[in-house]
């Protein structure tokens, strides 16, 4: 096999011929790593995910999966690859391990195989003992792998996750994030997800797209990503009126230094050590410093310097909706 | 490859696991199973013994009866048999009608885009819908025949219970027809509402332009039009002949064979443009 898990050159959709929604996205996912596409609500990820998953045809451009054409040879990919989507499909009426079954069918495993899967899946997400409970009294994590479970049925050997701890609470979200870590330790599985968390991308990621506007910005590891945005921040204010940011910025390994509502940001390499250093100087010329804070950039930051914008505006949007969402599943019932 | 995974692969795998689902919404929900039996009481009651035809003939001129009248209109002395078959064919469109929402459901909820990236067929995702109404509406189609007998169903001279399969048959037919056009049209929109009202347009009139309740030969002509046209209309007079006239073989067979052309057509159209949708 070829170098890169997943490859896709080019790859563009277009939708009713003129709403672009994913544009000349071209990438390579290693065997054995977590590949994240981080951007906000409308940015193109489901589109691409399902494009990958061979739901969609791409307009142009194209992409494989393990060496199979996604446009041409949809058949073999959608046998060697696992989905867990964005929305809760499992049936709500059906039990846990009666829609293990069910996806199982799907793929036309053999009853007795299905079986034995479907019970090592629901120990490995800790649902055996609500087997047998119908899916409409589980909570939001369950369903979630529930999710995980059946998308593991057929022993994929890539997984796509769509926004998967999308609606879910701070707790729950990090119990799903180790389960997620278990499965590239235990399987060595390939991973492509999509989110619009940014602390998702940086917990889980070995390597994350930011996209925007259907186009990547940019691809990296999210550590060199938010390396190479030249360090860390540094807010600093002193007791004293006077302009001190000339003298900071003589700091070694202080970048910049700018005064803003009367304290002071500043960029610096290695900040906790740059700090002290920081203080040093300002004391020796009779400054008092009153307060002190250090940030690490995040990926906030990092998408910020390519798009121009925050995502946190975006995160909003898509709680809502998720939020809605489960008021139409209830008032299906 | 799939050997390994423990895929036995046929074209049709998935099918009875897609259809049991949906059949298993219906008869492991009490209240949704009780619902569907006691719908065809109500409407038989109303319909079928509230009004009561015969009451309004007159029965003081002589030579004329109720039951000669009623013979010589419907084709049998009994409003009650001769609606309670029209039943049949109303179960039939009704039941048929939800497969497409159905459809609509399973894409808003993600189901639908779960299945087709699976290797499941397209084909087979339809026809699991078009299968599970098929299957619902026969079975309703028993319950219906069971009921009417209580009820007082006046059974035809040369009725065997070989019939009732007859009647399934052409049930079968009407039912994998209607549900594939049901299907077409519902399976672009993403709104419940949508379907709906389309469904809610169409269902009525195409009940009303038939022979299910009201014999098409006193119908106006352009409406006689529509009913000669409707599948329903074939279905209903099949039913007829099976279970309380006089059997005409040769209508029965033309019967047939009208039906048989709607459900392959309409299972071609269907499932083609289903098909080609899914795959965009």
């Amino acid at each position: 096999m070829s170098e890169g898990v997943i490859k896709a050159e080019g790859l563009t959709k277009v939708f009713n011929k003129h709403l672009t929604a994913v544009d000349h996205v071209g990438f390579s996912v290693k065997q054995g790593e977590i590949f994240g596409f981080l951007g906000p609500n409308g940015a193109g990820k489901t589109t691409t995910i399902n494009m990958l998953i061979t739901i969609l045809k791409p307009t142009e451009g194209k992409a494989s999966v393990l060496d199979f054409d996604i446009a041409k040879q949809d058949d073999e990919v959608r046998n060697v690859i696992g989905v867990v989507p964005q929305e809760y499909t499992a049936d709500e009426d059906l039990t846990g391990l009666e829609n293990v079954l069910l996806c199982a069918d799907l793929y036309g495993i053999q009853r007795s195989i299905a079986k034995e899967r479907a019970t090592d899946l629901l120990k490995l997400v800790e649902l055996t003992d609500f087997r047998d409970k119908k899916v409409q009294t589980f909570s939001g994590g369950m369903r979630r792998r529930l999710e995980l479970a059946c998308g593991l049925i057929n022993r994929p050997k890539v997984l796509f996750l769509d926004e998967p701890t999308l609606g879910l609470d701070v707790q729950t979200r990090t119990a799903t994030w180790n389960y997620i870590r278990k499965l590239k330790k235990e399987y060595g599985m390939t991973l492509f997800m999509t989110t619009h968390y940014l602390e998702e991308a940086d917990a889980l990621c070995d390597r994350v797209a930011i996209i925007d506007h259907g186009k990547i910005v940019v691809i990296g590891a999210p550590q060199e990503l938010k390396h190479s945005l030249g360090g860390d921040v540094i807010t600093l204010g002193i007791r004293e009126d006077d302009d001190v940011s000339e003298l900071i910025r003589k700091v070694e390994h202080v970048k910049d230094a700018k005064r803003e509502n009367g304290s002071y940001r500043i960029k610096a390499e290695y900040g906790e050590i740059t700090a002290p250093f920081i203080i040093e100087a300002l004391r020796k010329k009779g400054y008092t410093v009153t307060k002190l804070s250090l940030t690490e950039p995040t990926l906030n930051e990092v998408y910020l310097e390519y798009t121009g914008k925050s995502m946190r505006d975006a995160e909003e949007s898509r709680e809502a909706f998720a939020a809605q969402r489960m008021t139409m599943r209830r008032a299906r019932q | 490859m799939s050997e390994l995974n423990g895929n036995s692969k046929s074209k049709l795998h998935g099918l009875w696991a897609l259809t049991n689902r949906e059949l298993k919404k219906w008869y492991k929900a009490p209240v949704i199973f009780l619902l569907s039996i006691i719908q065809p009481i109500l409407w038989m009651g109303l319909l079928g013994k509230a009004m009561n035809i015969s009451a309004l003939i007159p029965t003081n001129i002589p030579g004329i009866s109720p039951e000669t009248v009623l013979k010589g209109t419907l084709g049998t002395s009994d409003y009650f048999s001769f609606m309670a078959v029209g039943m049949i064919s109303f179960t039939a469109l009704f039941t048929t009608m939800f497969s497409g929402m159905s459809v609509v459901w399973d894409r808003r909820l993600g189901f639908l885009n779960k299945a087709l990236s699976t290797p499941v067929s397209r084909a087979v995702i339809i026809f699991s819908k078009v299968l599970s109404a098929t299957l619902r509406s026969m079975f309703q189609a028993g319950l219906i025949i069971v009921i009417a007998v209580a009820f007082g169903l006046q059974f035809g001279v040369n009725f065997t219970p070989l019939n009732i399969l007859g009647v399934f048959a052409i049930m079968f037919l009407v039912c994998v027809g209607l549900s594939s056009i049901f299907i077409a049209i519902t399976i672009r929109s993403t709104r419940i509402e949508t379907p709906m009202a389309v469904v809610n347009l169409i269902n009525l009139p195409l009940m009303f332009a038939s022979n299910a309740f009201f014999p098409t030969k006193f119908m106006p002509d352009w409406l006689q039009t529509i009913a000669k046209v409707n599948p329903l209309t074939y279905t209903t007079d099949a039913v007829r002949q099976l279970l309380i006239f006089s059997t005409d073989w040769t209508q029965l067979a033309l019967d047939f064979t009208y039906v048989g052309i709607f459900a392959v057509v309409a299972a071609t159209i269907g499932i083609v443009l289903s098909w080609r949708y899914l795959s965009k």
